[in-house]
């Protein structure tokens, strides 16, 4: 086989091609096992265990199956492959250059194969060595369509000598569907797997340069230089964002809890919460633009003013431009449908009677809501603000835009403050290279908030689990 | 009712302490229920609120200020390489702009010979404004040599000024000037009765020694500026125009609140505009542009459309990961799943997963997509995977849910007469579950669709000024459009976001509303 022909082989378009030939042949291979299956039953001296078409399907996912993870397999490791073997034949002169140069080399060569650029190139050198990738990769390929046709191929012939009278092929296709089913519901597993392995093993390699002590408890923050990883004024940030979201969404969402599900209407409820409700399904980048648009204006202004009056010393409040107060506001509103909606199933969930028991020794409405109602729904109103809380923590977009990137410690809530989420997206726009420990910083940061919202989340969910499955 | 009588004596209902006791408490109740009405209230100015101030900011963007011009369009200049070479003459900017330009200067001849007065004349009309007569010319060659007339966006600033976000201003009609006189090169002094304006100016001067705000005073299309202003007369420059235009006219006066030095347009400027507007050449339309243009740095010119199809190309790789994905885990845990503890865990683990703060799914896609198989970055494909695992979640409960509303009978039913229980499954329960599966599915994606943060850590904030053709191009997406124009320094960025904004809500109201649709055709209550 001539080096054109595998060069312009490995530029061929392997992957929608063979998802179509694998779906043809996968059609075959169940049109060949039907008529196998209505011959047998024709010759057969009892009723066939399977329907026909069983046997298809059986014959497809044999055929299929093997082809499509030998072409999984080459998608996953099949430049790699290459790569190897084009490094077994470099002169020695590349020996001189550092694995990463070497690399870097290498993803040039393997961009200019691709592009089938390497006779353009001038040096001649790398014009050689762009060639000879995009051959070996256009031999890894032969072999790898080669043998998921042979994979295939066994697999079709395997099966089809399984096909006979007795052969209980439903009980095997529905097998594959039952495994193709928990595969599925694993993937829920693979990401939770997949968030925490990647977040602690980045984080690993961040505490290996800066200490975890002075990561969790130092003052200072400056990340962008790559000069101090003192996390508090963070958690400061992200705390006082929280607090203040907080202390909007509680009351409000409480209240209007409590009257949709004890005085409202069965009209008004039915209006009412579905408004409420949108409050939860408006994109939070529309929420932070409203916070600069308007809130962070306002806020300003209020601040001030307070400066400007005789009693407050000149310059007590900040007023910058962008705020922890605004931020907080307008987050407050958005988790107030969270607490609300929680909260009115909670309520909804206390029993009658003992509703009743209370009106019937003569208290009112309010009363009752007071005294004995709230007590009984207690813990689930508690897990409805920590699941509220949770959210405020991991909120990202309101504070990007509207909370600023300084990180103090200040009580001030008119000060600019950063968050951890702010720091997160900071840190890892643009480009970056992944070994410094600015980005690595970025996933410690990210392990923490991971870490606090998943306590949050268990405790909550435990306790919501009680009174009803779940928030959507 | 909290106190304990510790004597049981029987108390009275109806003596005066009791019906204070009585009063007090309904008062209690009023309060307590005003206080939820109070609460909802809130809930729902803020909404009010939010849609008010964006809608408003939308409004201003969607519709644009146009400046027509008379262009012979000369061969050698918007066709250097001739009226068959149409991807020359598409791509032209610099000879449609030099016709402008040469338009611009003969209609404004004051502009002559300052480099300064050039440079604000030609800021009337930004560079790539004339893009479009450049597209509309090479789709209609037969007209180069003749005289076209084509319309330009106004730039952005004075786009603004005319909608009045620029500044404040005080606008009087003035009385009929007797008499105009030259005294000095460019300066000119009007005699006439201007003691409307001078007691106005003096009312609403600033504190403080100068008075800096600009009075601009306009007689058709001349315009000059009234430095010194008295009872009976007012001077200062000429700004543009013929000093005849004055005699006998009666002036229109603009007071403009915010002092030259601290806006963008200057007063030239705004008198060029104004004489344009005089000249019938500025009209005010649908900006266009905003739907049908890609990104680009001037706001005037910039539009959605690249991020629309980069938001769409993201939400069918969404789409095929999260639904068919999705539904297949919510067969399995809800017709399946052995009650044992790996089943418990995967439950528990879901409804984790769906807490989970956004952008930590956008760390797992920096860290495993970006960094460990090494796919495109800034590529829809990799969005559209993060956004999937983030929605999945969602869709396997709203999944769940469906197919338990499905009762129990309709299993017995298919068990009962022979049906395995995938037949079972898939022939009967799945196709009455399908409905509440797809609301669900589309209420998710429609969540999905409104996401940010994952997607700027995954690079998705590149500046792309092309419409991507395919999921592995660079690409952005409506919401961080959103975020990166609202970012964006110029005022003219503002209206513009809210309009990406109305944009995003429409699709995401499009979407519920096909859940609602679909919910309402198709639901079956048992």
């Amino acid at each position: 086989m001539g080096s054109f022909m595998l060069e312009t082989f490995g530029h061929l378009p392997v992957g929608w091609l063979a998802f179509v030939v694998i779906a043809a042949v996968a059609c075959g291979a169940f049109l060949a096992g039907r008529s196998r299956a209505t011959a047998l039953q024709q010759g057969a001296s009892a009723r066939m265990n399977s329907q026909p078409n069983y046997h298809g399907y059986y014959l497809a996912i044999w055929t299929a199956v093997p082809a499509a993870l030998v072409l999984v397999l080459y998608a996953l490791f099949g430049e790699q492959v290459a790569r190897q073997m084009l490094m077994g034949e470099l002169p020695s002169g590349f020996d001189a250059m550092t694995a990463i140069e070497r690399s870097q080399y290498l993803d040039r060569a393997g961009e200019a194969a691709r592009m089938d650029e390497a006779a353009v190139e001038g040096h001649p050198l790398f014009a050689a060595v762009s060639r000879r990738l995009a051959e070996l990769g256009g031999l890894v390929k032969f072999w790898a369509v080669g043998l998921a046709l042979l994979a295939g191929a066994g697999g079709f012939a395997y099966a089809r000598r399984n096909l006979g009278e007795g052969f209980r092929a439903r009980q095997s296709v529905e097998g594959a569907v039952r495994l193709l089913l928990f595969a599925c519901a694993a993937i829920a597993i693979a990401t939770t797997a997949g968030i925490v392995v990647s977040l602690f093993f980045e984080s690993l390699r961040f505490f290996a340069r800066i200490p975890v002590f002075s990561f969790l408890f130092g003052l200072e923050w400056n990340a962008q230089t790559n000069a101090d990883f003192g996390a508090i004024p963070l958690f400061f940030g992200t705390f006082l964002i929280s607090l203040i979201a907080i202390c909007v969404a509680a009351p409000v969402g409480l209240y209007a809890a409590i009257y949709l599900s004890e005085y409202a209407s069965r009209r008004t409820r039915g209006w009412v919460k579905p408004i409420l409700e949108v409050l939860a399904g408006i994109p939070t980048v529309v929420y932070g633009f409203f916070a600069i648009l308007v809130m962070a204006p306002a806020v300003r202004g209020l601040a001030l003013w307070l400066n400007g009056l005789p009693f407050i010393p000149d310059e007590f409040f900040a007023a910058s431009p962008t705020n922890a107060l605004a931020a907080g506001l307008v987050m407050g509103v958005m988790i107030i449908p969270f607490v609300s909606s929680l909260s009115d199933d909670v309520l909804n969930a206390v029993p009658q009677s003992l509703r009743d028991g209370a009106y019937a020794m003569g208290a009112t409405k309010s009363e009752t809501v007071k005294q004995v109602v709230m007590p009984a729904a207690l813990p689930g109103i508690i897990a409805a603000l920590l699941l509220a809380v949770s959210r405020a923590i991991g909120e990202t977009m309101i504070v990007v835009m509207a909370a600023g990137l300084r990180p103090q410690i200040t009580p001030d809530p008119t000060a600019e403050i950063t968050t951890i989420t702010v720091q997160i997206v900071a840190l890892l726009t643009g480009d970056s290279e992944f070994d410094s420990p600015k980005t690595l910083s970025a996933f410690a940061l990210g392990f923490v908030l991971f870490v606090m919202t998943l306590i949050f989340n268990l405790i909550a969910l435990r306790v919501v689990r009680k009174y009803r499955e779940k928030y959507d | 009712m909290t106190e304990t009588e510790t004597d049981l004596k029987p108390a009275s209902f109806t003596d005066e302490a009791a019906i204070a006791r009585l009063k007090r408490r309904h008062r209690a109740e009023q309060r307590f229920r005003a206080y939820g009405l109070v609460a909802i209230g809130i809930a729902l100015a803020f909404l009010v609120l939010l849609i008010v101030s964006i809608g408003s900011q939308a409004l201003s963007a969607f519709s644009h200020h146009k400046v027509s011009f008379d262009l012979t369009l000369e061969e050698e200049i918007v066709a250097p390489e001739g009226p068959g070479a149409t991807e020359v003459i598409e791509e032209n900017v610099f000879g449609f702009y030099k016709l402008v330009r040469e338009d611009l200067a003969a209609t404004f001849p004051e502009a002559e010979g300052s480099k300064r007065l050039k440079t604000q004349l030609n800021g009337l009309v930004t560079r790539l404004a004339v893009l479009p007569m450049a597209r509309a010319t090479a789709h209609h060659p037969e007209r180069i040599g003749e005289t076209v007339t084509y319309q330009a966006a106004l730039s952005d600033d004075l786009d603004l000024y005319l909608e009045g976000k620029v500044s404040d201003e005080i606008r009087l009609r003035g009385e009929t000037i007797s008499a105009g006189e030259r005294i000095g090169p460019s300066r000119i002094r009007l005699i006439g009765d201007f003691s409307e304006l001078a007691a106005r100016r003096a009312a609403t001067a600033p504190p403080g020694d100068t008075d800096e705000r600009s009075v601009l005073v306009r007689a058709g299309t001349a315009v000059m500026r009234a430095e010194a202003v008295e009872d009976a007369r007012v001077s200062g420059p000429l700004l543009t125009g013929n000093l005849s235009a004055f005699e006998g006219a009666r002036p229109q006066i603009r007071l403009i609140e915010t002092p030259q030095s601290e806006r963008n347009v200057t007063d030239r400027q705004v008198a060029w505009t104004l004489a344009l507007r005089e000249m019938g050449r500025i009209d005010q339309g649908l900006n266009w542009a905003l739907v049908t243009n890609a990104d680009s740095t001037y706001p005037e010119i910039a539009g959605v459309v690249a991020a629309i199809v980069g938001s769409l190309f993201t939400m069918l790789v969404t789409a095929l990961l999260s639904v068919p994905v999705g539904i297949a885990a919510a067969i399995y845990l809800e017709e399946y799943a052995p009650r044992n503890r790996v089943t418990d865990m995967i439950e528990v683990n879901i409804n984790n997963l769906a807490a989970v703060p956004s952008i930590v799914f956008g760390l797992l896609g920096a860290a495993v997509f970006l960094n460990l198989l090494g796919l495109p970055r800034s590529a829809p494909l990799v969005g559209g995977l993060v956004l999937g695992l983030l929605t999945l979640p969602t869709v396997i409960i709203a999944s769940r849910a469906a197919l338990r509303a499905v009762p129990p009978s309709v299993r017995s039913a298919a068990l009962g007469v022979g049906a395995s229980q995938t037949q079972a499954v898939f022939h009967h329960v799945l196709p009455l579950a399908a409905p509440g599966i797809l609301t669900g599915s589309i209420i998710g994606m429609a969540r999905a669709l409104g996401e940010t943060a994952p997607l700027l850590l995954i690079g998705m904030v590149a500046f792309v000024a092309e419409v991507p053709s395919g999921p592995t191009d660079e690409a952005t997406a409506l919401p961080v459009l959103i975020y990166k124009w609202s970012t964006g320094a110029e005022r003219a960025w503002e209206p513009n976001t809210a309009a990406a904004i109305v944009v995003l809500l429409l699709f995401m109201i499009l979407m519920n509303a096909v859940a609602v649709f679909l919910r309402r055709r198709f639901e079956r209550r048992w």
